[in-house]
C-alpha cells in the first residue's frame, strides 16, 4: 500500500511486519522516532506478543537484546551515534555469539564536539565487530531492508545493522510502498535458532576460548560473512518476486558502462550524486557512480567489477579515518589492488553538512582533471583551519578549538542577533 | 522417673537433625536427586566461598523451578572457573556474555520467555543472573539497577567476596575498609583500603523497593537455600547478596571458609536480613556476639592491623561500622 510517511515510521511498521518478540529502546536522536511509533505498535496491541522494554542505556539495550536472542526470540533494537559506542562491548559480544540481532543505526557524528547531525562515523566505527552492515539509499530501501535483514541474520546466525541517514532519511516524509503482512510472512520464514538457552537441552553459551580455539571460531564468523555475498543475490532476487520491486543486493551502478570517472558512494547522498551525473552526462562527461549497499561483508569482487574499466575512481564518503584519510576509500582500494587506478578519498558531509549539487559539479570536474588532492575534504573552510592552526603556535592555552573556530566563523544565534540589531 | 526430652540443635544440617525435617524442608543438597547444577570438577580454589554459594543457590532455585531454569552469568571467578569449553561444570543452560551486563541479559532472557510462554511455545521458566561484587555493585551497577526498577522478572545473586578476585584480587566497592587488595596495599600511612561512605547494594537495592532482597553467607547454607525459595515464589526483580569468603584473596585457610563466614554474621560486620517492598521483614540473629578481632585476625588480608604494631584505633572504627549494623538491623534481638 502507497502511504507518504515518515521514514522512521516506515521503518517501525516494517520491522512490527516483521513479528519481532522483544523490542529494547534507549532514545537518541534521529533514532527515537522509530521506537517510539514500535513503543505504540506494542502498547496499543497491534504488535503481540511482543515485549517492549525502556532500558536504561545502550550498553543495556545490546545486552537484553543479547539475552532474548539467545533464549529464541526474534530481536530488533535501533540506536545511533553515541549510543552505538556506548554500547560497543556488547555490540561485538553479540556478533562473537553468533545471535542473529537486528539493530537499524540511524546514522549521526560521533562527538566531541558533540553533533546530532547525520554522517556515517558511527556505523564505520563498528566495521569490524562482526556485524552485517548495510546501508539504505532511499526510505523505501531502508523499509525493506529491514524485511530482508531479519531473513539473513537469521540464516546465518550473524547480527545486522540496518543503516540509514540520521534525518535526511529517518526524519523525511516520503512516498513508500508498505508491504502487507501476507506478504511478510510469505518472505520471512520462523526464527528457527541454531542455539537456544533451553531447559530440555542445556548448552553453555559464551564460556572461555583459549588460543587452541579463538582463531577457528572468529575465522568460522569471517566466513559466514562471506557466505552473506552469496545469499544476498538470491534474497534480493525473491525479495521482487514477493513484492514486486527491487531493493537491497550487493551494490548498484548507474550510468557506469563507459565511464572514465567512476563515484563511489553509500547512502542517502547517492541521490545527489545521481542528480549531479545525470546533468553532467547531458553535458558529455563520462562518469557514473557505484553505490554500495552491502559494507560488511565488504563485496570485493563487485566493487572491482564495477570500477575495473574506470580511469579514476572519487570514493565521496561520509566519515574520516582520522590519520590515515578514508575508510570506505581504504576498503575501495583493497578492491582495487593491483589496477592502474587513481582512487581519490573525499570525505564529504560530515557532522551534517550540506553536500550540494554545486560542490559535487566542481568536485567531479576537478577529479576528471586528476586536480584534487589524494585526501580532499569537500567545502572545508581553510581560512578558519589555518586561522586556529596558528593560533595554537603562537599561543599555548589557546583553549578549546571548537569554540574558537565557532567564534571565527561566527556563530548562527550571533550572525541573527547581530542582523536584529 | 523423671523424663528428659532430646533436643536436636541441629536441625537442617546434615547430622542427624535434616533427616528430623518433613522431606520438602530438607536441604536440596542433601537429597539423592539434587540437581548438580554446577558440577563437580571444576578449577575454583580449594575452599572457594563462592563455589560453595553457588552450588547451593543454584541447587535451590532449580529445585524450586522444578528444574526449568536460565542461568546468565558475570564475567568472574565463578564464570571462570567453571566453564572453559569444552569443561562446562553448568548442568543448566547458562549464559556468559560480559563483565557488567548480565541483569540485563536476564532481562532479555525473561522478556523473551514471557513472549514464547504466551505464544504456547515454552512453558514456564525462571531466569537467575549472577555474578560476584565487581560486577554487581561496579560495573554492573548501571544494568542491575535498571532491572529492578523495571521489577523484570529476574533473582539476581551477587556473591560477594570484597574483590576483584578473578583479575588479581584488586579492590572493588565492595571491599572493606583497611583490607588489604593488590590495589590498596597494606603501606603508607593508611595501611589497605580507605573508609569511604561504603556501597552497601542491599540497601540500595531496598532503596528501589524491589519485592524481595536478602543477605546471606555460606555459613548458614539452610538458611541460604531457605532465601533462595522463597525468592523464587515470588515474581519480578529480587536480589539476594551472598557473603563469600575467599581463601586466596583474604588469606584464609582454605578449611576456615565457612568459619570466617560465620564470623563475619556473629560480630555484625555483616547483616543477615529478608526485606520486602524496602522494608525490612527478618534477620538472623547474632547467637553470640562477637568482637571484630575475632574475624579480623584469622585473615592475612587485615595482617597490618596487628603487626608489626596492633592499629586499635583502626579496629575500632571497624567495630563502629560492625556496632552501626547491629543496631540498624536489630541484628541481637532476632525477628
Ligand atoms: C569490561 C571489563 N572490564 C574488566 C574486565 C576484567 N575482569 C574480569 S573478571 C574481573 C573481576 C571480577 O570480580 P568480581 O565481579 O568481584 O568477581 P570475582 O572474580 O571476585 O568472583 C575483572 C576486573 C572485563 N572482563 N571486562
Ligand atoms: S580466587 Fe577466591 S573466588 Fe576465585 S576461585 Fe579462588 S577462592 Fe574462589
Ligand atoms: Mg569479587
Amino acid at each position: 500500500m502507497l502511504k507518504q510517511i515518515e521514514g522512521s515510521r516506515a521503518v517501525a511498521e516494517a520491522v512490527a511486519l516483521c513479528r519481532p518478540e522483544v523490542i529494547c529502546a534507549y532514545p537518541i536522536s534521529p533514532q527515537t522516532h522509530i521506537v517510539e511509533a514500535l513503543g505504540e505498535f506494542v502498547k496499543d496491541g497491534t504488535l503481540a506478543p511482543c515485549e517492549f522494554i525502556n532500558v536504561e542505556s545502550e550498553f543495556a539495550a545490546m545486552s537484553v537484546a543479547i539475552g532474548s536472542s539467545a533464549a529464541g526470540a526474534r530481536t530488533y533494537t535501533a540506536t545511533a551515534s553515541q549510543g552505538l559506542l556506548f554500547m560497543a562491548e556488547a555490540v561485538y559480544n553479540a556478533s562473537g555469539l553468533g545471535l542473529p540481532i537486528v539493530m537499524t543505526v540511524a546514522n549521526r557524528a560521533i562527538g566531541a564536539p558533540i553533533n546530532i547531525w547525520n554522517d556515517h562515523s558511527d556505523a564505520l566505527s563498528q566495521r569490524d565487530s562482526g556485524w552485517l552492515q548495510i546501508f539504505a539509499e532511499t526510505n523505501q530501501e531502508a523499509l525493506d531492508l529491514h524485511i530482508q535483514a531479519f531473513r539473513l541474520a537469521e540464516e546465518l546466525s550473524l547480527p545486522i545493522m540496518v543503516c540509514m541517514d540520521g534525518f535526511i532519511l529517518t526524519h523525511a516524509y516520503e512516498r513508500v510502498d508498505m508491504p502487507t503482512q501476507a506478504q511478510v510472512d510469505a518472505y520471512l520464514p520462523k526464527y528457527e535458532p541454531r542455539q537456544v538457552l533451553d531447559p530440555a537441552e542445556p548448552v553453555s553459551i559464551g564460556a572461555m576460548v583459549g588460543p587452541e580455539a579463538f582463531m577457528e571460531v572468529r575465522y568460522l564468523a569471517h566466513a559466514k560473512q562471506m557466505e552473506a555475498l552469496k545469499l544476498i543475490p538470491g534474497y534480493a532476487a525473491e525479495f521482487r518476486e514477493v513484492f514486486g520491486r527491487d531493493s537491497g543486493g550487493l551494490t548498484h551502478t548507474y550510468k557506469a558502462d563507459d565511464a572514465e570517472t567512476m563515484v563511489v558512494a553509500m547512502g542517502s547522498l547517492l541521490g545527489t550524486i545521481k542528480d549531479v551525473i545525470d546533468e553532467m552526462r547531458a553535458a558529455g562527461h563520462k562518469i557514473g557512480v557505484l553505490g554500495i549497499t552491502l559494507f560488511r561483508p565488504f563485496p570485493i569482487a563487485q566493487v572491482r567489477e564495477a570500477l575495473h574499466g574506470a580511469q579514476r575512481v572519487v570514493v565521496l564518503e561520509k566519515s574520516l579515518a582520522v590519520g590515515l584519510g578514508g575508510i570506505l576509500a581504504t576498503n575501495v582500494r583493497m578492491a582495487l589492488s593491483a589496477l592502474p587506478i587513481d582512487v581519490y578519498t573525499v570525505v564529504a558531509g560530515i557532522g551534517g553538512r550540506p553536500i550540494t549539487m554545486r560542490s559535487l559539479h566542481a568536485l567531479f570536474r576537478e577529479a576528471e582533471r586528476d586536480d584534487i588532492d589524494p585526501v580532499t575534504f569537500l567545502d572545508l573552510n581553510h581560512d578558519v583551519v589555518d586561522k586556529q592552526l596558528a593560533r595554537e603556535r603562537s599561543t599555548r592555552r589557546s583553549g578549546p578549538a571548537a569554540e574558537a573556530i565557532l567564534r571565527d566563523i561566527g556563530v548562527v544565534a550571533a550572525k541573527v542577533a547581530q542582523e536584529v540589531r | 522417673m523423671s523424663f528428659q526430652p532430646v533436643k536436636f540443635y541441629q536441625t537442617g544440617t546434615f547430622t542427624v537433625g535434616n533427616r528430623l525435617l518433613p522431606p520438602e524442608e530438607r536441604s536440596v543438597q542433601a537429597q539423592t536427586k539434587r540437581f548438580n547444577s554446577i558440577n563437580s570438577g571444576h578449577r575454583a580454589c580449594q575452599g572457594c566461598g563462592e563455589a560453595l554459594g553457588a552450588r547451593y543457590a543454584v541447587d535451590a532455585a532449580m529445585e524450586a523451578a522444578n528444574g526449568q531454569l536460565i542461568c546468565a552469568n558475570a564475567t568472574g571467578c565463578l564464570e571462570v572457573f567453571s566453564t572453559p569449553y569444552p569443561e562446562t561444570s553448568w548442568q543448566v543452560p547458562w549464559i556468559h556474555s560480559l563483565f557488567g551486563n548480565t541483569a540485563a541479559v536476564a532481562t532479555g532472557i525473561a522478556a523473551a520467555l514471557k513472549v514464547k510462554q504466551l505464544k504456547g511455545e515454552r512453558r514456564d521458566i525462571r531466569v537467575v543472573a549472577q555474578g560476584g561484587d565487581g560486577g554487581t555493585t561496579d560495573i554492573g551497577f548501571g544494568c542491575l539497577s535498571g532491572m529492578f526498577e523495571r521489577n523484570d522478572d529476574v533473582l539476581y545473586i551477587c556473591y560477594d567476596n570484597g574483590g576483584y578476585m578473578n583479575t588479581g584480587i584488586q579492590r572493588s566497592s565492595a571491599t572493606p575498609p583497611a583490607a588489604r587488595t593488590a590495589t590498596t596495599l597494606a603501606v603508607g600511612d593508611e595501611p589497605g583500603n580507605l573508609f569511604g561512605q561504603g556501597k552497601f547494594v542491599p540497601a540500595i537495592a531496598m532503596a528501589h523497593e524491589i519485592p524481595y532482597v536478602a543477605t546471606a553467607t555460606v555459613a548458614d547454607l539452610r538458611d541460604l537455600e531457605a532465601k533462595v525459595r522463597r525468592a523464587m515464589a515470588i515474581r519480578g526483580a529480587r536480589y539476594l547478596h551472598i557473603l563469600v569468603p575467599c581463601p586466596l584473596g583474604w588469606g584464609t585457610a582454605s578449611h576456615e571458609t565457612i568459619r570466617i563466614a560465620r564470623l563475619a554474621k556473629e560480630t555484625g560486620i555483616f547483616p543477615v536480613f529478608e526485606a520486602e517492598h524496602g522494608e525490612l521483614k527478618s534477620v538472623l540473629a547474632i547467637r553470640r556476639p562477637l568482637p571484630v578481632e575475632d574475624y579480623l585476625k584469622p585473615q592475612k588480608r587485615y595482617a597490618h592491623l596487628f603487626a608489626p604494631k596492633a592499629r586499635l584505633e583502626v579496629i575500632a572504627r571497624l567495630q563502629q561500622l560492625a556496632d552501626r549494623n547491629i543496631r540498624r538491623y536489630g541484628l541481637l534481638e532476632g525477628n
